[in-house]
C-alpha cells in the first residue's frame, strides 16, 4: 500500500476508534473524579482516587450481584452447550424419519421472539415457584436454535469414516459423542459458550421480570437501581458500577474476538 | 412357528426404531424446553388475546377481537407504532453504514490492525444497562458532555431526552452505537469470507479502491449484509432496556416503543389481554422480517 494511502486509512481507524471508544472511556475517567471534578466538565481526574469503587461496593450488594450474575451466566453457558451439542449430533449422525420435522420446528423458534412470549412465561415460572431461583433465570434459556445450528455446522466437518470406524471399534453412540465428537469440535464449543456468556450476563427484561430481591438479582438490575438511587448527586460512583459491571465481559471479547467472529459468522451464514 | 416370527417382527420394530429412540432421547431437552418457553406460551399468547383477564393473567372474559379494536382505536398504540418504525428507520440503516464503514477500514492489512479490531467490536461487550446509564450522562442537561460541546461553540443547548422531538433521536444514537460492535464482528467475517482471488485478478486489471468496493466487495458481501439487516430490524423492534433506562417511554410517549409498551400494559397496568395482543403483532412484524429473509435469502444464507 502506498504511503499517502496508509496515512488516510491509519487517520481512519484512528478517528473512529476514538469516537466508538470514547464513552467507555469517559466513563472509565469519571470513575475516579470527585463530585466538584464532574461539576466543572473534566476529561482527567486530578488524582486517580478510588473512592468511588469503595462507595460503590458499600452502596449495593455489588458483590453478590456479581456473584449472581456469574452463576447465572455460567448456568446458562454450561446448560447451551449440553443441550445443543446434544441436538446438534442428532442433525448429523443419527438419521431417523421425521428429522427433517423436528428440524423445522427448531428453525421456527427462531421467529418468535422472547419478548412476544414473556407474559405467559413469567407466569409459568410463578407457577413453577421460580420466582427469585438461580432456575428461574437460566432453565428457559438452555434450548437455543442458534447455537444448535452453529454446532450442527461444525460437527458436519467431522469425516463420517470416524462414525463407521467408531462402530467397529464397538464405541457406543454416547461414547462417540462424548469422547470423539466434543472434543474435535472444542472451538465451535467455545465460541458458543463465549456467546452465550455474554448474552447472559448483559440480560436485562428478564432478570427484571422474575427477581424482586437481592437474593439473585443481577448486576444489570444492579445498575438500574444503582442510576435511580444516585443519578442526581454522584455520577462518580455510577461509573464506578458501570466499569466494575461490563470489566468481565469486555475481557471476554478482547481474548475471544478473533475466536468469537469465525464461529460467528460461521453459524450465521453458509 | 408363528409365535416365533411375531417375535421377530417385535424386534426387528424394536430394532429399527433404534435410531428414533436414540435420537428422542437426545433431542428430549430441546423439546422440552421449546415447548414449555417457546411453542406453549406463544399459542398463549395468541389464546390470552381474545380475552379480558384477572390479576393473574387467567383468561376471564372472552371479548374475541375487542383487545384488537381497542388498540387499533387507542392514540397510545398507535403512537407505539409509530415510534417503533421511526426508530427502525433511525437505527437500522445508520447502524449498517457505520459497521459497514468500520468493517471496510478494518479488513485492511496494516500493522497493529488487531487493536482496532477490537476496540470496533468492544460495544458488543457492553451491556445494555451499563451502556444506557453511560449515555444517559453524556445526554444531561447541564453536566453531559453534548450540551458542553455545544455550549463551547455556542449553539444553543439541546434538552436531548426530555424534548419529544429529540428524545427518540437520541435513544436511537445510543443503540446505534451498543449494536455496532456485533454488527462489525459479522460483517468483518463477511469480508474475510471473500477470495482474495478476486482482488489479485482486479488489481491486475488495474482497478481502483471504489471499483472494487462497488463490483467485488458489496455483491460478495450481500449475503452477510442481508443478514446484518435482518438481524439489525429484529434487534430493533426487540429493544428495551435503553428505553427503561434512558426516558421511561417518555417525553409524551415519543420513546414507547413497543416491547416496553408491551411490558407496561401487561407487568404495571396488568391488562395481560391487551398485553397479549401487542406481543401478538410484534410476533407478525418479525414474522414478516425472518419469512422475507427466507424468501429472498435463501439462496445466499441458509442453514442447511
Amino acid at each position: 500500500m502506498s504511503f499517502p494511502r496508509k496515512v488516510v486509512f491509519y487517520f481512519l481507524l484512528l478517528f473512529s476508534a476514538f469516537l466508538l471508544f470514547f464513552p467507555v472511556l469517559y466513563a472509565f475517567m469519571i470513575s475516579f473524579m470527585t463530585g466538584g471534578e464532574i461539576m466543572q466538565g473534566k476529561f482527567f481526574p486530578q488524582t486517580f482516587t478510588l473512592d468511588n469503587y469503595f462507595r460503590v461496593f458499600e452502596r449495593l450488594p455489588l458483590m453478590k450481584y456479581l456473584m449472581n450474575s456469574f452463576v447465572v451466566s455460567t448456568g446458562v453457558m454450561m446448560g447451551q452447550l449440553i443441550v445443543c451439542s446434544m441436538a446438534a449430533y442428532v442433525f448429523v449422525f443419527i438419521p431417523f424419519k421425521g428429522r427433517d420435522l423436528v428440524f423445522f420446528l427448531f428453525i421456527s423458534t427462531m421467529m418468535i421472539p422472547w419478548e412476544a412470549t414473556m407474559i405467559p412465561n413469567f407466569f409459568t415460572i410463578q407457577k413453577l415457584d421460580w420466582t427469585n431461583t438461580y432456575q428461574g433465570l437460566t432453565v428457559p434459556f438452555f434450548a437455543l436454535a442458534f447455537g444448535t445450528f452453529l454446532l450442527r455446522q461444525h460437527f458436519k466437518t467431522i469425516p463420517k469414516e470416524l462414525f463407521e470406524a467408531s462402530q467397529i471399534a464397538g464405541l457406543s453412540r454416547f461414547a462417540f459423542f462424548w469422547r470423539v465428537i466434543l472434543p474435535v469440535s472444542k472451538t465451535s464449543l467455545v465460541t458458543l459458550g463465549a456467546y452465550g456468556f455474554l448474552t447472559t450476563w448483559n440480560m436485562y427484561l428478564w432478570p427484571l421480570l422474575v427477581t424482586n430481591n437481592d437474593q439473585v438479582r443481577t448486576v444489570q438490575i444492579g445498575l438500574k437501581q444503582l442510576q435511580s438511587q444516585e443519578v442526581a448527586t454522584e455520577w462518580g460512583v455510577v461509573m464506578a458500577g458501570v466499569i466494575v459491571v461490563i470489566i468481565p465481559t469486555l475481557l471476554l471479547l478482547f481474548i475471544g474476538q478473533k475466536q468469537l467472529q469465525k464461529g460467528l459468522t460461521q453459524g450465521a451464514l453458509k | 412357528m408363528k409365535g416365533s416370527s411375531s417375535l421377530h417382527a417385535k424386534q426387528s420394530i424394536w430394532k429399527k426404531s433404534l435410531n428414533a429412540r436414540t435420537a428422542l432421547l437426545y433431542l428430549f431437552p430441546s423439546i422440552l424446553l421449546f415447548s414449555v418457553f417457546v411453542f406453549y406460551p406463544m399459542f398463549r399468547t395468541i389464546y390470552l388475546s381474545f380475552f379480558l383477564t384477572d390479576q393473574h393473567g387467567s383468561a376471564a372474559l372472552f371479548v374475541g377481537l375487542e383487545n384488537y379494536a381497542y388498540l387499533l382505536e387507542s392514540q397510545a398504540f398507535r403512537n407505539s407504532i409509530k415510534a417503533t418504525v421511526l426508530f427502525v428507520l433511525y437505527t437500522v440503516p445508520a447502524g449498517v453504514i457505520l459497521a459497514l464503514f468500520l468493517a471496510l477500514i478494518a479488513n485492511e492489512k496494516l500493522k497493529g490492525i488487531g487493536f482496532f479490531r477490537t476496540i470496533y467490536s468492544s460495544s458488543m461487550g457492553i451491556s445494555v444497562a451499563a451502556s444506557s446509564v453511560v449515555w444517559l450522562f453524556l445526554f444531561h442537561p447541564s453536566v453531559g458532555m453534548f450540551n458542553r460541546l455545544l455550549t463551547l461553540v455556542h449553539l444553543p443547548e439541546v434538552q436531548w431526552l426530555l424534548d419529544p422531538d429529540w428524545a427518540l433521536l437520541s435513544v436511537s444514537i445510543s443503540t446505534i452505537w451498543l449494536n455496532t460492535g456485533f454488527s462489525f464482528l459479522i460483517l468483518l467475517g463477511g469480508l474475510q469470507n471473500i477470495d482474495g482471488y478476486l482482488y489479485e485478478s482486479a488489481k491486475i486489471d488495474g482497478a481502483g479502491y471504489w471499483y472494487q468496493l462497488r463490483r467485488i466487495t458489496i455483491p460478495m458481501l450481500s449475503p452477510t449484509l442481508f443478514f446484518i439487516i435482518t438481524i439489525s430490524l429484529i434487534n430493533a423492534f426487540q429493544s428495551f432496556g435503553q428505553i427503561d433506562i434512558l426516558t421511561k417511554g417518555g417525553p409524551s410517549q415519543a420513546t414507547n416503543l413497543i416491547v416496553y409498551s408491551i411490558y407496561r400494559e401487561a407487568f404495571v397496568n396488568y391488562q395481560f389481554g391487551t398485553a397479549s395482543a401487542q406481543a401478538v403483532f410484534l410476533f407478525l412484524c418479525i414474522l414478516i422480517v425472518t419469512i422475507l429473509q427466507f424468501k429472498f435469502g435463501e439462496r445466499k444464507v441458509h442453514y442447511q
